[in-house]
């Protein structure tokens, strides 16, 4: 027995049971359960097939969830992706003075937790005309607003707070994607004189494919499952007209503030196949099959 | 004739090292206004920290100084007052270091066991690996609650550590950097009559250093500041973590405004310090980790 734990064949099988056993509890487990418990009344401990799911397509309020989900996925996927490519080119450029330093202090808002983030954000978007927002606006001889009351202004200050924490992290993991291009590429397209431009277009871009692949991929399931930023922003799950309700917060509305647990896990579900249809066109799109298939 | 080539060339030459002085400019302008926008926040907290709590409920935050406001009041509060932020703090402490440790030990260990073998059902297990990056957590969130709650793990740490030791990202992230990894070394530990394991963790976990100090850096980013989770799992007040704790501060009553924003700005410093430690081999290690294809 001993001798087989040893073994070059079963030593495999041990490096990754704790992953296997990780899987098979945590994550196919609650799965399975999830489905099951998204088909019951579990209050009632009733077994109501659809219901659930028939529910949602009416539900008016989930449908405002998962359109401001969609929404804010969309807009962070398209800042927090071109941007941050670009700023990471730059700092990586020979010509840039000192990029340690900036990129540790675009990485600070990213050792914040969202408790405090969202809180600072709350503070600065106050009602208040003494508020960092509303006087922003008194420069530019504007009258004080309720930033948080509103749809667009509420969602200007969500898609902010998300940039403000995310843009050093995705620099970051563009960086190490750049810098993971050999150098002799770039030497090469200079003695054929290309320009700067064309270097990014033509080598920078195509090779950090896989890690901006990898951030979209990030990025979409992180988007469409926000809602702590949400929770903070609007101190609680109610915000004014449902402007910051989203799939996952309504989900925790259900699941845990009014205890219907089966609706709940519908919700989740409708989420875990939302996020596999975009991840599944994302991919195809970008190709990443056809590579895995030579 | 030459000469004046020479003189042209010298020119140019010239002309260019002028044309990179302002493309250096450019992009220090552009950089520090960038530094600028994000360090607003932290500013502005780090401003109100000095200020009475009730000036923050009433006005909200910004960036004047107002030194004449300025006090000691919230950082004697927060040293010497009657309150558990420190319980808090212990607590998040605790549960970060357990954290890190654990998942950096349990996730290279998997790692190394897809990068260094050939076996079957690996394909389908690294697929696996793959779903779960791409897969939110709040999925499964409400079914792992109750499952908890049916194992009698409420209101305990281990429900809170134990799901995530063998976590997808980080085990991917060491597989890509124990890609670049020669098998020659494991050959070499097989040939001195290392055992698989003894390979593991005498010769590959000591030259992961750079990896282990990205990963922790992440990792105790996201232990440190976890919300979400504990504020399901956790029950009793003496268990809160700092993140439950703050947010317990978040209802206007009493001095509640001023310990917030003070230990708001706290919270920061323990995870700002493991950054600085560990910065050095951050991008080193994100580097060598990075997605390859």
């Amino acid at each position: 027995m001993k001798k087989f734990f040893y073994s070059r064949k079963a030593a495999p099988y041990v490096f990754v049971l704790p992953f296997v056993l990780t899987v098979l509890l945590f994550w196919i487990g609650p799965i399975y359960k999830g489905v099951v418990l998204s088909f019951q009344d579990v209050m009632k401990d009733e077994w109501v097939g659809f219901a659930n799911y028939k529910r949602l397509l009416t539900d008016r309020i989930f449908w405002i969830a998962v359109k401001n989900s969609a929404k804010y996925m969309v807009v962070t996927c398209l800042l927090l992706i071109p941007f941050p490519l670009l700023f990471a080119v730059l700092l990586n450029s020979k010509l840039m003075k000192r990029p340690g330093l900036f990129k540790s202090i675009y990485f600070l808002p990213a050792l914040t937790s969202v408790v405090v983030a969202g809180t600072v954000f709350r503070l600065m978007f106050g009602e208040a005309p003494e508020s960092l927002m509303n006087q922003l606006l008194a420069l530019f001889g504007m009258e004080p607003i309720k930033w948080l009351k509103q749809g667009g202004t509420g969602f200007f200050a969500l898609v902010l707070l998300c940039c403000w924490r995310w843009t050093g992290v995705n620099i970051m993991y563009f960086l190490a994607g750049i810098q993971a291009i050999p150098a002799d590429l770039y030497e090469a397209a200079e003695i054929d004189g290309a320009s700067k431009f064309g270097q990014f277009r033509f080598i920078t871009v195509p090779l950090v494919k896989p890690t901006t692949i990898y951030v979209l991929t990030i990025s979409i399931y992180a988007g469409l499952s926000m809602f702590l930023e949400s929770f903070m922003l609007w101190k609680g799950n109610n915000s004014p007209n449902f402007i910051g309700m989203t799939i996952v917060g309504y989900l925790y509305r259900q699941g845990i503030e009014k205890r219907a647990m089966g609706y709940a896990c519908a919700v989740g579900i409708v989420l875990l196949i939302l996020v596999m249809i975009i991840n599944l066109i994302q991919l195809k799109l970008n190709g990443t099959f056809d590579r895995k298939e030579d | 004739m030459q000469d004046t080539t020479a003189l042209e060339a010298s020119l140019s030459k010239k002309a260019r090292r002028n044309h990179e002085h302002v493309q250096t400019a450019a992009m220090l302008i552009l950089f520090i206004l960038l530094a600028i926008l994000i360090l607003i926040p932290i500013y502005a907290l780090f401003v109100a920290s000095w200020k009475p709590g009730d000036e923050l409920l009433q006005y909200g935050l910004n960036l004047d100084p107002e030194f004449s406001k300025w006090g000691l009041s919230n950082y004697n509060l927060l040293f010497f007052g009657d309150h558990d932020y420190w319980l808090w703090f212990g607590n998040s402490m605790i549960l970060t270091v357990i954290t890190v440790v654990l998942t950096l030990l349990v996730s290279s260990f998997v790692a190394y066991g897809f990068a260094a073998y050939e076996f079957r059902g690996k394909r389908i297990l690294f697929v696996i690996v793959l779903a779960i990056l791409s897969v939110p957590f709040e999925v499964i969130m409400l079914p792992l609650y109750q499952q908890m709650s049916d194992w009698g793990l409420m209101d305990n740490y281990v429900a809170i550590v134990l799901p995530f030791l063998a976590h997808a990202s980080t085990i991917f992230f060491f597989y890509q950097y124990l890609q670049g990894l020669p098998m020659s070394l494991i050959e070499a530990g097989r040939i001195d009559g290392a055992t698989e394991y003894g390979i593991f963790f005498r010769l590959i976990m000591p030259i992961m250093r750079p990896a282990f100090a990205a990963m922790a850096i992440l990792n105790g980013m996201n232990a440190w500041n976890n919300y979400m989770w504990p504020l399901l799992v956790i029950r009793s007040s003496e268990k809160y973590t700092l993140t439950m704790g703050l947010n317990t501060l978040i209802n206007p009553y009493g001095d509640n405004y001023s310990l917030l924003i003070v230990g708001a700005f706290f919270s920061i410093i323990p995870i700002f310090i493991l950054f600085v430690a560990f910065q050095r081999y951050f991008i080193e290690g994100m580097t060598a980790g990075a997605v390859k294809g």
